[in-house]
């Protein structure tokens, strides 16, 4: 049932409001805002966090089919029948990601108040960062989807901005356009979906077309669902569309902790979990959703295996865990709601990971080598301690957060396919491995720093947020499912089902607990007993191809970037021989005419004249004529 | 509703200022310019001042109308009005004038080959003009606003215009006047039919558009119209002369050419060939949206390789001409509103883009090349800015009123041939690949050596864009005063053209769609 938005629920908006205020007065307002704009930027997240918890008291105190709030702001985009509101809804659903962005998103913006302490462009960086939750939030409180695609391309926009960040560099500023146009084709997923929608439903309200779709055809509903997969992909770096994630590294790790691990990637989720409704009836795109989640958990986990710079590791294992909670989308409504508890206990256990990358990169002259690291343990204990606790979590090793969250997830596959079980179960033991290892290398053994790093810990203003993050890390699984009752809380909104599992769940518990063991004793015998050498081995062909991100960006070049310039250039020649050529070739013929006309001519204004006079009595006598007839 | 000749005064006020800058003595540039600005600004005054006073919901098809005889024995007459659709577009002109005259205060000095006085007269010139293009409801009338127009551009450019300002100046000319030829000889054809219809011969625009014209003869008489609009708005193949014309022209006349002349085109395929030719245009439909696929495309692909930005940003027009003249030809109420969106949409971004880049060039020798700029966000972040919010707005980013309009003209063509909407859709992609090619070279990366020292914009220069920046987000996100008055004007169209849009499939068959109360 919705729910008018009043008494705390008015302000809906102001949840909204605030950050993108934030960042319309640092970025219009210019260099006047530099001294205390950072701090501007860091309240207004931090007003919205504190209003989203009080709103999820508020939320709490009434029934459960009565916690859909909906308020409408103005009509946006009219015309004929087609109706999208400037309207917003706040249910189970959005009330759990407003408080992931929120808060994530009020640590991350503290931390970088010590991150980005030197930066000469610091008040562009926060007024990008509010941009990013101002969109974030609207993403999750549309109650349309063309307006849900307002914050699909405004974080779209914010990820841009803040990989670009130093943009002086080339890497960075190519990797922002190669994240926006990649985006992009999944746009045209997001775009033609909600045509799609319009066409069958005649409106593109979550109310509207999720009321309908039982009565849609199972072929619309399907090509619907497989188009927002395809914008799914674009967003949560999901194969086909995975290239992107890892060259966005290149911005200001805060960035990479906030947008590109705990909120934005997982926006792709959010879509597939928010259109439950659609996907129940589409089995054909929920089983493509599955097939996409997987092969991006195993590629993830592979890549994240070999990569020696400590933030494309991480970004490798965030393209695997999504693929976790998209593989859990996609099993319908035994999945949904696991999809989201791992994705909001990930928000927090690998915002914890980044920002504590981000802390080893502050006290190592920002090199990300991890060949160049290890031993920081004697040197950054609270670091070490913290990300420690964001290892055990992500491990899933109880009763760390991600061991709830990920043992149900995997439960809830053995009760649809023993296949895709066992394949998440392997794909924990790789979790298992190249964690362990990046702990390794970068906490424990011998220092292999350069010589003029002098690595220190970070200080306060980042060490706390590191801090509240590994709390999180290590208690929020069992807060979420024992006191929040995750999933009665969501079940209104995507649906639950307890399936028949083949396996009990002490049996899949000690099978993930077992293989993650194994992965994390491989790599404890690999880099822990051997010495690790500065310069990267040469290695097999798999870790080979795995440092090349599986040629995934040699695959884009050659089937799409490399024919779009040849056709490109083709057509700019085309252009100017072909259809301009002709033309030209005739305006020759007619200019040697003119060019003999001009001897009775004195230039071009005055036979221009004499040609207007000329073609005014033709006119007139033309209707003479007419008249006459 | 007031007898107050706003229309008439709407044309009068810059044409007196025109006068009176013209007569300024030589050497007098700075009242010239200071005499411009503000009988533009007046102009725009009057016109905020007449839609505040536009009902929305009239049942008249024109309002504002007045009506006199002009030449009587032909059945013509000075008679103007607007709907929603020339009210906007009159809009946009009256709002782009003086903004091209802020941004171009400094484009001609003492030195140049024309005089300041006569740049900005003829700027006053053209704003008469196009406010007459786009009120005229006589279509005689409409035809002399169109070929007059076409004098103070081509001084525009061939007077003030770059190295090659003849060749493109003549090549302008030449297509146009082309065009306009075509068109002649269908205006008198049209006058013809409505004598032997009525036995009275006339050229009002709500008489013809009345008239149950043989569908033979509409096919031959659309043709005239329609290749003159295809050459003002460029569709592919008629659009070479647009390239030439950017890269010649200054900034300012690139802005009215190009964000509101052109417009002619578009709007004169909704209002004359859809409204006076409504089975032609169904009849040749398929041809124009296969043309406007085309035009899509092909101006996407040759921007993505310019070398040139003024010419990578005349293919980018021609591409959104495609998707302008596709959402008028696919004959849905989302995709007429949406090109009409777009048209104003347009514009605007046109002009933040060539005067963004106008302030950049004139920084730089005057060079237009993409590869004598690299980090030019370092040197002048405020211009750097600009440059990205006129870019994004080029790609139709969601939040941004070009977005309105892109996506209501898709989903109009989805609506009526999934599969056109679904390919043209795919243009989004190809569109940010060349707008951010071209940000990423020119902005980003380090700074050019040779561009060390460049100033950021300056007072002048800021005043003039804010406006234009902030239409483009205001109105994306609340584009009521547009579709307000765009909306019914359309449902007007669609009516006259005899046509429906599509009911959504869980409706047409036949079941019930009220399974939204839960």
């Amino acid at each position: 049932m919705l729910m008018p938005a009043e008494g705390v629920f008015s302000l809906i908006w102001v949840l909204i409001a605030l950050p993108l205020a934030g960042a319309a007065i640092l970025l219009f307002g210019g260099r006047r805002t530099n001294s205390w704009g950072p701090y501007l930027g860091v309240l207004t997240v931090t007003a919205s966090a504190v209003l989203g918890w009080i709103m999820l008291v508020a939320m709490m105190g009434n029934a459960p089919e009565e916690r859909t709030f909906d308020q409408t702001l103005f009509s946006w985009v009219f015309a004929g029948s087609f109706q999208a509101d400037m309207a917003f809804q706040l249910d189970q659903l959005s009330m759990v990601f407003v408080l992931l962005i929120t808060t994530v998103g009020a640590l991350i913006h503290v931390y970088s108040l010590g991150y980005m302490a030197h930066d000469p462009d610091r008040r562009k960086f926060f007024g990008y960062l509010n941009l990013f939750v101002g969109a974030m939030l609207i993403l999750v409180l549309a109650n349309n989807y063309l307006l849900l695609y307002v914050g699909w391309e405004g974080v779209g926009l914010a990820s841009y901005l803040l990989i670009g960040f130093w943009q002086f560099k080339h890497s960075a500023a190519a990797a922002a356009k190669k994240a926006f146009i990649i985006n992009r084709v999944g746009d045209v997923g997001l775009s033609l979906a909600i045509m799609l929608m319009f066409v069958t439903f005649g409106s593109v309200s979550f109310q509207d077309v999720f009321g309908a779709a039982d009565q849609a055809s199972e072929g619309t509903l399907n090509a619907i669902g497989l188009l927002l997969l395809l914008a799914a992909a674009g967003k949560s770096a999901q194969f086909p569309l995975q290239a992107w994630l890892l060259d966005a590294m290149e911005g200001p790790t805060p960035v990479s902790a906030l947008i590109h691990a705990a909120t934005m990637v997982t926006a792709g989720v959010y879509l597939i979990a928010r259109s439950n409704a659609i996907f129940d009836i589409a089995t054909i795109a929920a089983t493509a959703v599955v097939v996409v989640g997987l092969i991006t958990v195993f590629m993830g986990a592979i890549i994240g295996s070999a990569k020696d710079d400590i933030k494309k590791s991480l970004a490798g294992s965030t393209m695997s865990q999504i693929g976790y909670m998209v593989t859990a989308a996609g099993l319908g409504p035994i999945g949904y709601v696991f999809a989201i508890f791992h994705l909001l206990t990930h928000g927090v256990f690998k915002a914890g990971l980044f920002l504590g990358a981000g802390s080893v990169m502050h006290g190592m002259n920002d090199n990300v080598d991890m060949r160049r690291y290890g031993a920081l343990r004697t040197v950054m204990f609270i670091t070490f301690i913290t990300f420690a606790a964001g290892w055990l979590a992500i491990l899933g090793i109880p009763p760390f957060s991600g061991f709830w969250s990920k043992d149900e997830l995997i439960h809830a596959a053995f009760e649809q396919s023993m296949i895709t079980g066992w394949l998440l179960i392997i794909a924990a033991g790789i979790t298992g491995f190249y964690m362990t290892r990046m702990f390794i290398m970068t906490f424990l053994g011998k220092a292999r720093w350069e010589d003029d790093a002098h690595p220190h810990e970070s200080p306060k203003v980042m060490t706390i947020p590191l801090i509240i993050l590994a709390i999180g890390s290590t208690f929020m699984g069992l807060a979420l499912l024992f006191w929040g009752n995750i999933e009665t809380w969501l079940e209104p909104v995507v649906g639950f089902e307890k399936g028949e599992s083949p396996l009990p769940t002490w049996a899949t518990i000690a099978l993930s607990l077992l293989a993650v063991g194994i992965g994390v004793l491989v790599a404890y015998l690999m880099y822990q007993r051997r010495q690790i050498p500065v310069e990267a081995p040469r290695g097999s062909w798999l870790t080979r191809a795995a440092r090349e991100e599986l040629y995934g960006n040699q695959v884009n070049d050659v089937l799409v970037v490399q024919p779009t310039y040849y056709a490109s250039r083709w057509l700019v020649w085309f252009d100017n021989k072909g259809v301009d050529g002709f033309v030209n070739g005739s305006a020759a013929f007619i200019g040697g005419l003119s060019g003999r006309l001009r001897r009775y001519q004195t230039g071009f204004a005055r036979s221009y004249a004499l040609s207007m006079v000329g073609g005014a009595v033709l006119v007139v006598l033309a209707l003479v004529l007419v008249r006459a007839s | 509703m007031s007898t107050f000749p706003w229309l008439t005064t709407l044309m009068v006020v810059p044409l007196v200022g025109s006068v009176i800058v013209a007569l300024l003595p030589r050497g007098r540039g700075a009242l010239a310019k200071q005499v411009a600005l503000l009988f533009s600004l007046v102009t725009l005054g009057l016109t905020v001042a007449m839609a505040l006073q536009f009902s929305a919901d009239s049942a008249e098809r024109f309002q504002f109308a007045e009506s006199h005889p002009w030449i009587p024995a032909f059945g013509i007459s000075y008679s103007v009005g607007v709907d929603g659709i020339g009210l906007v577009l009159v809009a946009l002109a009256a709002t782009l004038v003086p903004v091209v005259i802020l941004a171009g205060w400094n484009d001609v000095d003492e030195e140049s080959r024309g005089s300041i006085k006569g740049y900005f007269a003829l700027i006053l010139v053209l704003e008469t003009l196009m406010i007459g293009v786009f009120v005229a409801t006589d279509v005689f009338l409409f035809y002399v606003f169109f070929e007059v127009m076409l004098i103070p551009v081509y001084f525009m450019i061939g007077r003030y215009g770059g190295v090659q300002r003849s060749y493109a100046a003549v090549k302008f000319l030449l297509y146009s006047l082309v065009g306009g030829l075509f068109m002649l000889a269908s205006l008198i054809g049209l006058y013809v039919v409505s004598a032997q219809i009525t036995g009275t011969g006339t050229f009002d625009f709500l008489a013809l558009a009345g008239l149950d014209i043989d569908p033979d003869v509409q096919k031959l008489l659309f043709l005239g119209f329609f290749f003159a609009f295809a050459v003002k708005a460029p569709l592919w193949p008629f659009h070479t002369w647009l390239p030439d014309a950017a890269a010649e022209s200054k900034p300012g006349t690139s802005v009215l050419l190009i964000g509101v002349l052109d417009k002619v085109g578009t709007f004169g395929m909704i209002r004359y060939c859809l409204e006076i030719f409504p089975a032609a245009s169904v009849f040749y439909a398929p041809i124009v949206i296969g043309l406007a696929l085309v035009g899509i495309f092909y101006g996407a692909f040759v921007a993505l390789s310019q070398k040139d930005m003024k010419r990578l940003f005349a293919y980018s027009s021609m591409s959104h001409f495609g998707f302008i003249t596709l959402g008028i030809f696919v004959f849905t109420t989302t995709g007429q509103s949406g090109s009409v969106v777009y048209m104003v949409a347009h514009g605007l971004s046109t002009a933040a883009l060539f005067l963004t880049a106008g302030f950049l060039i004139q920084r730089h020798h005057g060079s237009s090349q993409i590869d004598d700029y690299a980090g030019v966000n370092k040197a002048a972040p405020v211009l750097a800015g600009f440059f990205l919010l006129a870019a994004l707005s080029s790609l139709a980013l969601p939040g941004l009123v070009s977005f309105v309009g892109e996506f209501l003209v898709l989903l109009g063509a989805f609506e009526r041939y999934m599969w056109v909407g679904a390919v043209a859709t795919l243009g989004i992609v190809i569109t940010a690949a060349y707008v951010l090619r071209l940000y990423q070279r020119s902005m980003t990366g380090p700074l050019k050596p040779e561009l060390e020292g460049m100033s950021d914009l300056r007072g002048r220069e800021v005043t003039a864009l804010v406006p234009i920046a902030v239409l483009t987000i205001v109105l994306g996100l609340y584009p009521a005063p547009l579709l307000n008055v765009i909306n019914p004007a359309v449902d007007k169209v669609m009516t006259s053209v005899g046509q429906t849009d599509p009911a959504p499939t869980i409706r047409s068959a036949g079941l019930p769609t009220e399974g939204a109360e839960q």
